[in-house]
């Protein structure tokens, strides 16, 4: 709050009180129902529903399939997230470095930012199609009879190199605006200090980075667990099967095609309480971030 | 001294070594582009080819000739892959959900922030913490509770019913409230002392203030609402309402169809489905860039 | 044009900090009031309770003889100008000027009538369609003063507004601010930290320290007679030497040596001794040897600083004097010296 706020009350409870009742209305109230329902066991055709306790949440924990979708989940969180990274940090620091085109590859390595999951999984289609897919071709030539949607490793491979590619403009924009934002002055007293260019970006540019790489790596794997949904849904071609999946996926699967209304409620449940446990682990990161800068 | 002779050499060596590393430079660089232009490129080249060939040959990387029957096809036949709607309304659709979702979103975090940032009030704190909540829970966790409430309120296959719950976050306020606290505390009691009250200044100086913000917001919830998939599809049943990011299931599903299936014209609707988004981050990228980076911090 | 009056001021904050402790003085009409002290003193605090832009927790408030300590800013009939101009960014000068008149509801034709008066005066005439961010920073300083002008108000508030220039334009702006406050003949209240400016604008100087009045008065009884160290070692550059001394009875020995001076009071025991490094002179036959270790040159005259009985000491000579590096003795005037209570800091 401003040192010399307004005194008025009227205006600001006004102001206020369309976004209180969106939030109110479509966010805490389908929490709390998220929250209750995760208690019971909805009957298949929607007449009721019985108090189960914590069964949802025992069965679910007990399940070998849904522990085996956490593993997926956990897997292609850290692919994804350490690949996009990578390569982003690796394009940020050469496209910070180059003087003639900055811009223009700035322009060409950020425009995908602007493409929808979906769209990107459906061009994953092409690249892995089963029969023409340049993609597939590849792995093929590799010895790996590599076929999406059958082979799970292969549709894992896929899922992961797409959710990569999406997101790497976003991670880059980061980067590139981190880099640019050295001090011209330190990078000129590093030149003096050390002469050579790869001591020079581990022991000076990373270190300044370092509060953006935290910063991004929360973003990254919120995006893994989240974002990818329209990435994943396109990939496997609407047929789950016995493809990889993220629990997202999950609960839309066991909510909205299985029905099992409580079981999905326990997997937001527990999802929710992930979410927690990573911003709180983002905002201690983000305190010290202030001592950083 | 006797040093002189020996950095000669090395004097005349050095821009060409930095030379070596700049075309390195360059050639991560142009990889890397590639890798990024590639995909949406060969889907652009491969729409210009006709159904038999593609679903043949696959990919395509020279251009054909079926590129304008394609997209025609693909916006004003209905038809296709669905029966009832056709590309331009898909795409009316979209426009309608990334508008109404960038407009709604920013006027209700505008005044939000705005009451939270410039009000002495006993409540703020709570109302903070009861919006900045929303941050940790992103609607894909909440889906299904969310598409209940939706249903219970008869809001299915309406635009409030795909818009309004997707305004159900803080992001907005979120950005806005950065920023507002970064504008000059002296500018508020400047205007309090020129006779402005709240409203006023909100008017008069705030929001033209905001501007460079509001328009980065803007292109950033616009590319998030054009984007969204997964509660377009819960919401919408009635194609009427379909987006075009919503009805690539539906191109998705055709390819797994067993007959031919047309897709060049699935292509051309995927493309359809890029242009805009990607046009307006091109175009106001400094702005986009800009808004991004600060608002996050 | 008004006058001030402060009766039994309090500012106590919220979190129980108390930054303005109970304050009473008063300002003349047409009166140049500084109002200075360290960062932290409560300066700034007292400038905004004038203003109404912070709560008066205690004590009344009167401009113009009016209690004004529930009025609402706007109706203070002040005005006010920034440290950082507080400019508003996306308006031209003639709006930033203009738009105090336009909130009170006055006609299009007078508002530009009035703006062009203000900047005539200011020199701002041929910037009026520019925006803030294509000016100068003395130029900004300017459209805030335009601000504050225009408005013809009872009273001039001032909250560090040359602390964002370059030295040379603060010497300039100091001069233009004063001198049209003397045309004006508005009461201006003045707040900085920067002692040479309260010296040179203010008719009466009010010295803070740690949310108390430490003294007031005008430039030259703040410089001459401080009431205190703390004003003795904040006004003035270089400040007044003060070193420790012992009083008997109308005379007084700066420790670890023998020779006397005469005191101004009669005191006994421990004493700190102040005296200007101007009101000092260099004396061969004088009774206090002075080692002088570094030598600064200023053009008009010197500062030779060293030390007298191991304790920091500064002595300014004329810039014909020869002065040397090495072992000397010095002579205080009598009537400069100023004796200090150890314990109070207070003058004695």
């Amino acid at each position: 709050m401003k040192r010399a706020g307004f005194d008025n009350i009227w205006l600001p409870v006004a102001l206020l009180l369309p976004q209180l009742m969106i939030i109110a209305i479509f966010f805490y109230w389908p929490a709390a129902w998220a929250l209750q329902s995760s208690f019971f066991l909805q009957d298949p055709f929607g007449f009721g529903s019985t108090f189960v306790g914590a069964d949802n949440y025992t069965s679910l924990l007990g399940n070998n399939q849904y522990k085996r979708i956490a593993w997926f989940t956990i897997v292609f969180s850290v692919l994804v997230t350490f690949f996009s990274l990578a390569i982003a940090l690796l394009l940020a620091v050469k496209a910070d470095k180059v003087i003639r085109g900055a811009k223009t590859y700035r322009t060409l390595l950020m425009w995908v930012y602007a493409i929808a999951p979906p769209v990107a999984g459906f061009l994953g289609i092409l690249f892995f199609d089963q029969s023409t897919g340049p993609m597939t071709k590849f792995f093929q030539s590799f010895g790996w009879d590599f076929k999406l949607g059958v082979d799970y490793n292969a549709t894992a491979t896929a899922m992961v190199i797409a959710a990569v590619w999406k997101q790497i403009p976003v991670n880059f924009i980061f980067f590139l605006s981190g880099l640019q934002s050295i001090p011209r002055s330190v990078r000129e007293a590093a030149m003096i200090d050390n002469r050579s260019a790869t001591g020079r970006f581990w022991q000076v540019t990373f270190p300044l980075l370092a509060p953006t790489a935290f910063f991004l790596l929360i973003i990254n794997i919120t995006y893994a667990l989240f974002d990818t949904f329209g990435i994943i849904d396109a990939l496997m071609k609407g047929e789950p099967g016995n493809n990889p999946m993220t629990l997202v996926y999950k609960v839309y699967l066991d909510g909205f095609r299985g029905n099992d209304l409580g079981g999905s409620s326990a997997q937001s449940v527990v999802l929710m309480v992930l979410v927690l446990v990573l911003t709180v682990f983002q905002f201690r990161l983000v305190e010290r971030r202030i001592h950083y800068t | 001294m006797a040093d002189t002779t020996l950095e000669t050499p090395a004097v005349t060596q050095h821009p060409r070594r930095i030379r070596w590393e700049t075309i390195g430079d360059h050639v991560v660089l142009i990889l890397g582009s590639l890798l990024m232009m590639m995909p949406p490129l060969l889907a652009l080249t491969t729409a210009s080819h006709d159904a038999v060939t593609i679903h043949r040959e696959g990919l395509q990387l020279a251009l054909g000739d079926d590129l304008g029957k394609n997209f025609h096809a693909a916006m004003f036949e209905k038809g296709g892959f669905t029966q009832t709607v056709d590309g331009t309304l898909m795409l009316m659709n979209s426009f309608i959900l990334g508008i109404g979702f960038a407009v709604g979103k920013i006027i209700i975090s505008m005044m939000a922030a705005y009451a939270i940032v410039y009000f002495r009030l006993r409540f703020a704190t709570l109302a903070f913490w009861v919006i900045f909540t929303t941050l940790l829970l992103p609607l894909e966790v909440r889906i299904l509770p969310s598409y209940e409430a939706i249903q219970k309120l008869g809001l299915t296959n309406t635009y409030t019913g795909l818009i309004v719950p997707l305004i159900a976050s803080a992001t907005g306020t979120f950005f806005f409230r950065q920023f507002f606290m970064s504008v000059p505390e002296e500018l508020a009691e400047a205007a309090r002392i020129d006779g402005a009250g709240p409203w006023k200044f909100f008017v008069d100086i705030l929001v033209p203030l905001s501007r460079t913000m509001i328009a980065a917001i803007f292109i950033i919830m616009f590319v998030f609402g054009w984007n969204q998939y997964l509660w377009p599809t819960l919401i919408t049943t009635d194609e009427s309402f379909f987006t075009l990011v919503r009805g690539i299931k539906q191109i998705v599903l055709s390819y797994t169809d067993s007959q031919i299936p047309e897709h060049g014209q699935a292509l051309a609707l995927a493309i359809v489905a890029m242009i805009p988004p990607v046009v307006i981050v091109v175009f106001f990228q400094n702005w986009f860039v800009k808004g991004l980076t600060e608002s996050d911090k | 044009m008004a006058q001030v009056n402060l009766e039994g001021i309090i500012k106590v904050y919220p979190n129980g900090h108390q930054a303005v402790e109970t304050t009473n003085f008063n300002i003349q009409d047409g009166e140049f009031v500084v109002l200075v002290g360290p960062s932290g003193c409560g300066k700034s605090t007292l400038l905004r309770m004038i203003a109404g832009l912070e709560d008066i927790t205690e004590g009344t408030l009167k401009i113009g003889n009016r209690v004004v300590n529930d009025v609402d800013p706007a109706d203070r009939d002040i005005a006010m100008v920034f440290q950082n101009y507080a400019l508003y960014p996306h308006m031209t000068v003639r709006k930033n000027i203009g738009y105090g008149l336009k909130n009170r509801g006055m006609p299009a034709a007078e508002i530009d009538a009035k703006v062009q008066d203000a900047a005539k005066m200011l020199n701002l005439t041929e910037y009026l369609d520019r925006k803030p961010a294509q000016l100068s920073g003395g130029q900004r300083q300017r459209v805030a003063m335009g601000r504050a002008v225009v408005r013809d108000p009872a009273l001039f508030l001032f909250d560090e507004p040359l602390s964002n220039l370059d030295a040379k334009l603060r010497n300039q702006m100091r001069i233009e601010i004063k001198a049209l406050q003397r045309r004006l003949g508005t009461t201006a209240v003045y707040v900085t930290h920067d002692q040479v400016e309260a010296m040179t604008m203010a008719d009466r100087i009010i010295v803070l320290s740690e949310g108390r009045i430490e003294q007031i008065g005008t430039p030259s009884e703040i410089y001459h007679n401080p009431a205190s160290i703390f004003v003795a070692s904040f006004m003035g550059a270089p400040p007044m030497n003060l070193i420790e001394a012992q009083a008997d009875q109308g005379q007084v020995r700066i420790n670890g040596y023998d020779g006397l001076m005469p005191a101004p009071k009669s005191v006994i025991g421990p004493v700190t001794l102040g005296i200007r490094p101007e009101d000092i002179e260099l004396d061969s036959r004088g009774s206090v040897p002075f080692r002088v270790d570094i030598l600064e040159e200023l053009g008009a005259h010197r500062l030779l600083h060293g030390a007298v009985g191991g304790q920091p000491f500064t002595v300014m000579v004329g810039k014909d004097h020869s002065a040397r590096i090495g072992e000397t003795h010095i002579t205080l005037k009598p009537d400069a010296l100023r004796l200090f209570d150890v314990e109070t800091g207070k003058v004695l």
